[in-house]
């Protein structure tokens, strides 16, 4: 039975399938997919120029860096975009003292909204540093994402981030001229790492647009380099302390594994 | 069953002789992989990969309740709760990240231990059962994978859920009423999420049972080996202990450091970025693409672009990918050669490595966007696949010629056997 029908089944699916193949093979002939600009003008997304210190299996993040990258989220992308999954207390890990975290939570202009349990009424408070960053409501074109995970959430994501805020330019005239419909809408601006091409957000960082404490000098390239560290540290707050543990780990079971291949051949050495 | 020369559990300790006669567990375990358990003694290391899935298992059980009790299957806060575990629960970063990736590890693991079974046709006479409980593991993994994955509530595990249970509606009549059903809702909501949560935890104990009967029918004729001769005597084999407990936990060592090299440095690689974007049923993510172990099955999915006759693309394709592993059910009836081992079966073997370009090929393009080289490619492929197990391989054992086996194991292991008999 098996040997009767199983070869009819198997031509079933063959014949549907060159079917298939045939459909799609003249229609991609006839009328072979038009290019697109996304297709012709997106950027893969690049490091900054002396590399991340974080990447690599070795890769420490520079508290430095990451607390330069913390004051730009504060100044500038802080309007916008929220910072749900972390907490003022985190902010301990970029090297701030507790004392320091408590004023940071403390100025945060951004404040806690409390609901009074007696009137209902609308409340707000200083934050805490027990308190999440809290949500940044947003009126504006566009819908700007939390910034807590992004650089998970996109492929490559620190190189993502930095090569989105260093990417703003104006529309290439080649563009137009082969996609004349392409033309970036009003109220969106053209950016060759962003997946369409066209980002709603307006070009954040512009030179000098902070002053850092530590005197390092704010170009734009060195702010993107900055908070694209930052977030890395958002998103993947253990990133440190994971490599730590992966090459105590490693030792361990590269030793256990060389024992094991000794034992094995002191054991198989009878028999072979 | 076991070979008559196998060794008897013979306890030394009165404590070990109490428990002997009131439950004989430690007898069982001797007898199952231990030095009760006698094995061909010229296993490779494609052998060792049984062993490492049931240790994957254990690993996924073991991580997967931990994080169960700090998990919130509540579409609400899913995706929250998993940023707490990796946030505030003490290694609750490891916990995830040995879990996700011990589910890439799991099937990296299943699929070697399947194309070894295609390469020595373990799935023949006596040993079908064995392979029957060995697909049927399969199955079951491939829905706690599903289900799993769309635990996070992310952007592809709600995707990925809407398009899998999608699958279902293109059964003729019932097949809306069904997806509904299986969803209790129109689309993946906080019911769907809540039952899959309950499946994903009941189903790897359904899994455990099932590996149960899988080794107990292994041990009915005993391990299979590279030259797929039978044993026949004494010298053919050896103690699983201490034998193949030292090689088993020489290959265990050996897989655990890519594992954690994996979950320690590339804990993400293997995973996708929209999937750290909380599911949003408002914002299709361009590209809805299942975890990679899917993607061969996910291209004969979508390899079915024009209706068939009278019978519809979508429901051809449904049809096409469950069969693609169904088909394996039919393995022991479909290769009739008598010989078992690809190293004896020279046209055989061809078709065997042919098979092994064209589902890493199939894995290609169901990874890649749906554009129309990829489809083309995978319609070539999956034509291929089918066509392997059930047209390729039942002409290949009736018209091959394959090459002289050796008399028994100990002659392909030592060159020569004293039991062998004399040309008559």
């Amino acid at each position: 039975m098996v040997r009767l029908f199983g070869p009819l089944v198997g031509l079933f699916f063959a014949v549907a399938l060159l079917w298939s193949f045939g459909v799609g093979a003249i229609q991609a002939i006839r009328e072979p997919e038009p290019a697109t600009a996304v297709q012709k003008f997106h950027l893969a997304p690049h490091e900054p120029e002396p590399g991340f210190s974080f990447n690599g299996p070795f890769g420490k993040f520079d508290r430095a860096q990451l607390q330069r990258g913390f004051q730009v989220y504060k100044e500038v992308c802080s309007n916008c975009h929220s910072l749900h999954f972390v907490a003022f207390r985190d902010l301990a890990a970029l090297g701030y003292s507790e004392a320091e975290v408590k004023a940071i939570a403390k100025d945060w202009s951004n404040k806690a909204k409390v609901t009074d349990p007696k009137t209902g009424d609308e409340t707000q408070r200083d934050n805490v540093p027990a308190d999440h960053f809290p949500k940044v409501y947003y009126a504006g074109t566009g819908n700007p994402p939390d910034l807590s995970l992004v650089t998970k959430a996109r492929h490559e994501g620190p190189e993502y981030v930095y090569s989105l805020l260093t990417g703003y330019q104006d529309q290439p005239a080649e563009l137009l001229k082969e996609f004349p419909d392409s033309k970036t809408p009003d109220g969106l601006y053209y950016n060759p790492y962003f997946a369409n091409l066209n980002i709603a957000m307006p070009a954040p960082l512009a030179d000098d647009q902070v002053t850092y404490g530590d005197g390092t000098k704010a170009t734009k390239q060195q702010m993107a380099a900055d908070v694209a560290a930052f977030l890395t540290w958002t998103a993947e707050p253990k990133m440190e302390k994971r490599k730590q543990t992966g090459w105590a780990v490693l030792g361990f079971l590269l030793a256990a594994t060389v024992l094991a291949y000794l034992a094995k051949r002191n054991i198989w050495a009878k028999v072979h | 069953m076991s070979f008559p020369w196998a060794k008897e559990y013979k306890p030394s300790h009165p404590l070990m002789q109490w428990l002997d006669e009131k439950l004989p567990l430690p007898r069982f375990v001797y007898n199952a992989v231990g030095a009760g358990y006698p094995v061909p003694r010229n296993l490779n290391y494609m052998w060792n990969f049984g062993i490492l899935a049931g240790v994957c298992l254990m690993l996924q059980i073991v991580t997967g309740v931990v994080l169960a009790m700090h998990y919130a299957a509540n579409s609400g806060v899913a995706f929250d709760s998993v940023e707490h575990i990796m946030r505030d629960v003490n290694w609750g970063w490891m916990l995830r990240y040995a879990h996700a990736n011990g589910a890439s590890a799991f099937f990296v693991v299943v699929y070697i231990h399947i194309f070894r079974g295609f390469f020595y046709s373990s799935y023949k006479p006596p040993r079908e059962m064995i392979w029957l409980l060995g697909v049927t593991i399969f199955l079951l993994m491939m829905a706690t994978a599903f289900m799993g994955y769309v635990l996070p509530w992310g952007q592809m595990s709600f995707w990925g859920a809407k398009v899998i249970t999608g699958l279902f509606s293109a059964i003729p009549v019932v097949g809306t009423p069904l997806q509904q059903w299986l969803l209790g809702g129109f689309a993946p909501d906080n019911a769907a999420l809540n039952r899959f949560f309950s499946l994903h935890f009941l189903l790897p104990f359904v899994i455990l049972g099932v590996v149960i009967l899988h080794i107990w029918a292994l041990h009915i004729p005993g391990s299979s080996n590279p030259t797929g001769v039978e044993v026949k005597s004494e010298s053919d084999t050896v103690p699983f202990h201490p034998y193949y407990t030292a090689k088993d936990g020489f290959g265990l060592g050996v897989f655990a450091i890519l594992y954690c090299t994996m979950l320690f440095f590339l804990p993400n690689a293997l995973g996708h970025p929209d999937n750290y974007i909380q599911a949003n049923p408002l914002s299709t993510p361009a590209h809805i693409v299942p975890e990679w172990y899917f993607w061969p099955f996910y291209a004969i999915l979508r390899a079915f672009t024009a209706d068939f006759l009278f019978i519809p693309a979508k429901l051809m394709g449904v049809l096409a990918m469950f069969s693609a592993i169904l088909v394996w059910f039919f393995l022991p009836w479909l290769d009739t050669s008598p010989v078992r081992s690809g190293h004896y079966r020279p046209l055989f073997r061809k078709f065997f490595y042919l098979l092994v370009i064209d589902v890493l090929v199939l894995g290609y393009c169901g990874g890649s966007p749906a554009e129309t080289k990829y489809v083309l490619i995978s319609q070539i492929a999956a034509t291929y696949y089918f066509l392997h197990f059930l047209v390729i391989l039942p002409i290949v054992a009736s018209i091959e010629k394959p090459a002289p086996l050796p008399f028994s194991i100990t002659q392909a292991v030592l060159g020569k056997d004293d039991q062998t008999a004399p040309a008559a």
